[in-house]
């Protein structure tokens, strides 16, 4: 019995020692194929490795691909590439960096400025990357170069891609801009694996379409692998893979409306956002003032810069859809469709209105003094009757106008394809208890839902949100994305692919409900407050005049000219058209403008007349000098019908 | 006095271990100040570990095998339950989530996992030593599966493929019937043909894995992207020739050309520089290092003690054949470390603390004799 053990013991540890002979057996083979694959690179091989190794560094060379042209939705260039000249350096292949580029500028004409460009680069670059000292050189600096660039080695002339915006500064916020890559960007391509791609690309979109499609508007870089001589020039290509271009864009944008609102602008500040319903393509997108996007391209000048970025108007601010103000009366349509849908007692009744309501011990005033008298659901939208509003968000109460503007995408951002889009803010209690630190600022009190009612107190959203928020009542409560994008076309298959519109959702409105609502805002277009602006349209619209209070200067500086003119109401207008079955609907906004009809009405009536019979306005300047001294004169005479006097 | 105080510390390391891996950090200090640009302060970073590691090892070695033997099961569930956590509040990083914030720093549970998996294996079959039938074996793949499914779920097929080898080694040293070896040989062989043909490969492994392979195979495929570590790597030591350019004289090296030059593609550096007459001397001291753990191996006086040496051994084989064949060319790029060669403290840590087993196991069997 116990031999049968030591003999059992023994018989295992002859099989474990068969186990380490073949454990030992395979780490040899295996140590003898990398032997072998070390033999292979470093003495058969060794030859061809050290040639790539002495010529490493330049056997490589990207092709940065052509940039995607961006169009409009007629075919009008917004964005394109030119071909020009520039002189470029590789420091590691120079030998005096300072005495080569004073040789140079007696060839070409350097700047200080370029010199100080050129040095920045330097300092954000490594050594054996090229980099350019002059761009846009003359065909005679070409040719006078090429004489003598036997004298500059490490100096070369190369033809490259620049980005142009033609238009200027039209629709600058929309179409965005390039600018050089930088270590965020380039942190970020990493992060998403398409760092790869982007050798030799020196630019990337920074802003606005150029940022948002800039997947599809780079392209994919294709390489070179060059032989080299000593002095670092080519001597032949070993093997070209072409570079794929990028895509164009075609836009859902019509630049010739989108330059006609320009020019109403004219200097006022404020913006103005137009949607086709049916697909949530946007046909318009102001924001007033814009900026050159072509002063970015090269990297801007630090004067220019301190210009742009210090400018009290803020031309750098996207209004579109960073812009937040109170929404004022154009809250009005939403809150309505509301109350019908939670069958709100009072959308039953016909209240009194002496122009104030009381509540809580407080006094509410209405815009109209002394008030209408009686007021019906139907007239309220109309004459936009502050005290019947007031008591409408008293019965619906703050959670039920929270969660009902909450599915009109009010408090969060539309999801349209432009980068740095703002949520705006949706009061109630829960965003107030995250908004607020101390215990006493996150109570919500009662008699901070009436002036909800009226789009005023926390209220804020964006010109996007409430255009947004008009198309998907205008196609009757179906929500489509907004998007500025068409369609995108692959140059070299010529596979166009459409953005299809897509329903995001649709809201669980009563069919009656909604005509309800939008008969109140035609009503609005014929007797109530925008019955002025909108005489002998052609069309039946429906729309909503609206005033935002402006309570502070925040960040503004003092300016004892401005601050007048910069304490004064903005002025909103939202409408869409024809009511029936709308094509059209939009949200203006002039800051500073005063009431809704007296500045930015004005405007929707232009778009609208323009996109459904095709009328330019007659003279943009001298309808933009008229516009101004109206938005100065204290009472916009134009604008006061006979029926009503128009208050917002 | 002092011979005294020599004889208590050396006392449970093994002399030839011990000398080996000394040879292996001159080679690696030597190497480290020229991948690293001669950076001192990152030499001496590493010579500081050095220091902290082989203490590490010491402590370890002082442990009997039978205290080790306690530790395996909590380790083995520590690891599986770090594991599972995980899998539920891991950090995600670069689309992978194989950490945990415990506050102060970051843990990867794969690497306890490392020690723990063979630690638990041998443990589980010591323990059966007598009765040992295939159901047995049955278990130890189960052993092996749950870290092994866990950890490819992060994703991290390397990780969890060198896990499995690990648990394989110890099945592999506790008799493993070689028909299944054979058959599971032809499976690897079935599985290598498909992922080496992407349209086959997509089905099977995550799309960037694939892409691994497939530029593996065909570096010039995507030269400027994932390719682009191969082909200098390769470019490196095949311009090394004979005897290598010389000490700090890569060019490769010194102009930026080989990415994580001081960690995973450390081998492309001293390839460049010490060329193939070195690369057979690194070979030499990994062989010596890895015969050295199989004779602990092969002396150890019982079946834990056996299983657990051969399994070390076997994984740092492992490690220095994937991290070699990757800089090479020859496998696919994975992140696994030049083991006591690149920077990095963990993983020296790790395989010194090994390193510490073996040589507990080795005193256990001379106190046996003595």
């Amino acid at each position: 019995m116990n031999r049968r053990v030591v003999m059992n013991q023994h018989g295992e540890r002859n099989a474990f020692q068969v186990r380490l002979a073949a454990a030992a057996f395979f780490i040899l083979a295996m140590f003898g194929v990398l032997v072998a694959r070390f033999v292979w690179l470093q003495v058969m091989q060794h030859d061809r490795y050290l040639t790539l190794a002495e010529q490493n560094r330049i056997s490589l060379v990207p092709i940065p691909p052509s940039r995607g042209i961006i169009r409009d939705r007629n075919g009008v260039v917004l964005a394109h590439n030119f071909s020009a000249y520039t002189l470029e350096i590789t420091p590691s292949k120079v030998g005096d960096l300072e005495e080569t580029i004073t040789r140079l500028k007696g060839i070409v004409d350097i700047t200080p400025k370029d010199r100080r460009r050129f040095k920045k680069l330097q300092e954000e670059t490594k050594d054996f990357e090229t980099l350019p000292i002059r761009t846009k050189l003359s065909d005679d600096e070409v040719a006078r170069f090429a004489a003598q660039s036997y004298k500059f080695p490490g100096v070369e002339i190369k033809a490259r891609l620049f980005r142009q915006y033609p238009l200027g500064e039209s629709a600058s916020h929309l179409i965005g801009y390039i600018g050089r890559i930088n270590d965020k960007d380039i942190k970020q391509l990493e992060d998403d694996g398409r760092l790869a791609n982007y050798r030799g690309t020196d630019h990337i979109g920074k802003l606005g379409l150029e940022q948002s499609y800039e997947e599809y508007l780079h392209g994919i870089t294709g390489f070179e692998q060059v032989e080299i001589d000593s002095g670092g020039r080519a001597v032949r290509t070993l093997k070209r893979t072409p570079p794929q271009s990028g895509k164009d864009l075609t836009l859902s944008v019509d630049i010739k409306l989108q330059q006609m609102v320009e020019q109403q602008f004219a200097a006022r500040r404020g913006s103005l956002v137009a949607i086709d319903p049916r697909t949530g393509g946007i046909l318009a997108l102001v924001s007033q003032p814009g900026f050159d996007p072509n002063l970015f391209v090269d990297g801007i000048d630090p004067q220019s810069w301190s210009e742009l970025n210090e400018s009290l108007d803020k031309p750098l601010l996207n209004r579109a859809i960073r812009g937040e103000y109170p929404p004022g009366s154009t809250f009005k349509p939403f809150m309505a469709i509301a109350a019908l849908e939670l069958n709100t007692p009072i959308v039953n009744q016909v209240i009194s209105d002496p122009g104030y309501f009381i509540y809580g011990g407080h006094r509410f005033n209405d815009s109209k003094k002394g008030g209408y008298g009686s007021m019906s659901f139907d007239r309220s939208i109309a004459l936009s009757s502050d005290t019947y509003f007031y008591q409408m968000a008293v019965q619906m109460g703050i959670d039920n106008i929270a969660k009902s503007m909450a599915m009109l995408d009010f408090g969060v951002p539309t999801g349209a394809d432009l980068p740095g889009e703002r949520p705006g803010i949706l009061p109630s209690p829960e965003w107030k208890k995250k908004r607020f630190k101390k215990p006493a600022q996150q109570k919500w009190y009662s008699g901070e839902t009436v002036s909800i009612g009226i789009g005023q107190g926390y209220n804020a959203y964006t010109p996007m949100q409430l255009a947004h928020a008009t198309a998907t009542l205008a196609n009757r409560g179906v929500m489509f994305k907004p998007h500025a994008v068409q369609s995108i076309l692959d140059v070299a298959t010529g596979k166009k692919m459409i953005v299809e519109p897509k329903p995001v959702k649709t809201m669980p409105w009563k069919p009656h409900n909604i005509e309800r609502v939008i008969r109140g805002m035609e009503g609005v277009m014929t007797v109530g407050t925008g019955a002025g602006v909108f005489r002998g349209a052609p069309y039946v619209s429906a729309g909503k005049t609206g005033t935002a209070q402006v309570f502070s200067l925040k960040g503004a500086k003092y300016n004892a000219n401005a601050i007048k003119e910069r304490l004064r109401d903005h002025s909103w207008f939202i409408a869409f058209a024809p009511s029936d079955k709308p094509t059209i609907a939009l949200a203006v906004i002039v800051e500073n403008g005063g009431f809704g009809a007296q500045a930015a009405a004005p405007i929707a009536r232009k778009v609208l007349d323009y996109y459904l019979t095709g009328k330019l306005p007659p003279d943009p300047a001298a309808l933009a000098a008229s516009a101004a001294a109206k938005a100065s004169a204290p009472q916009p005479a134009s604008t006061v019908s006979a029926e009503v006097v128009p208050r917002d | 006095m002092i011979k005294h105080l020599w004889d208590r510390i050396k006392r449970p390391i093994d002399p030839w271990l011990l000398l080996f891996i000394i040879f292996l950090f001159i080679v690696s200090s030597v190497l480290l100040y020229s991948a690293s640009n001669r950076d001192l302060d990152k030499v001496m970073d590493k010579v500081t570990f050095m220091g902290i590691s082989l203490f590490g090892m010491w402590c370890i070695a002082n442990i009997q095998p039978r205290v080790l033997m306690h530790l395996a099961l909590p380790a083995y569930i520590v690891g599986v339950i770090l594991l599972l956590a995980v899998e539920f509040f891991g950090v995600t990083s670069h689309g992978a989530t194989r950490w945990l914030n415990i506050g102060i720093t970051r843990i990867q549970p794969s690497e306890l996992m490392r020690l723990a998996l063979p630690l638990m294996l041998a443990w589980y079959f010591h323990h059966f030593e007598s009765t040992l039938n295939w159901r047995h074996f049955v278990g130890g793949a189960l052993i092996i599966a749950a870290p092994f499914i866990l950890i490819l779920k992060q994703p991290d097929l390397g990780t969890s493929l060198l896990i499995a080898s690990s648990g394989f080694y110890v099945l592999f040293f506790a008799g493993l019937s070689w028909r299944f070896i054979g058959l599971m040989s032809g499976c690897i062989a079935v599985f290598a043909y498909i992922v080496t043909h992407w349209d086959m490969c997509i089905n099977v492994l995550h799309e960037y894995q694939c892409r691994r392979i497939a530029t593996m195979l065909n570096p010039m495929e995507d030269p400027l992207g994932a390719g682009y570590h191969i082909i200098q790597g390769t470019i490196a030591i095949g311009s090394g020739g004979w005897f290598g350019k010389g000490w700090l004289a890569g060019t490769q090296t010194h102009l930026d050309f080989i990415p994580e030059r001081t960690t995973d593609f450390i081998f492309a550096v001293y390839g460049e520089e010490f060329g193939l007459v070195g690369n057979c001397i690194l070979l030499i001291l990994y062989l010596l290092v890895i015969f050295r753990a199989l004779m602990i191996s092969n002396s150890a006086n019982t079946l834990f003690g056996r299983l657990l040496a051969g399994a070390i051994a076997m994984n740092f084989f492992t490690y220095a054949l994937v991290n070699m064949g990757m800089v090479t060319g020859m496998l696919p790029v994975v992140g696994v470390p030049l083991p006591l060669i690149s920077y990095g403290g963990t993983s020296m840590v790790s395989i010194l603390a090994t390193f510490g087993l073996l040589m507990s196991i080795q005193r256990d069997r001379s106190l046996m004799k003595g």
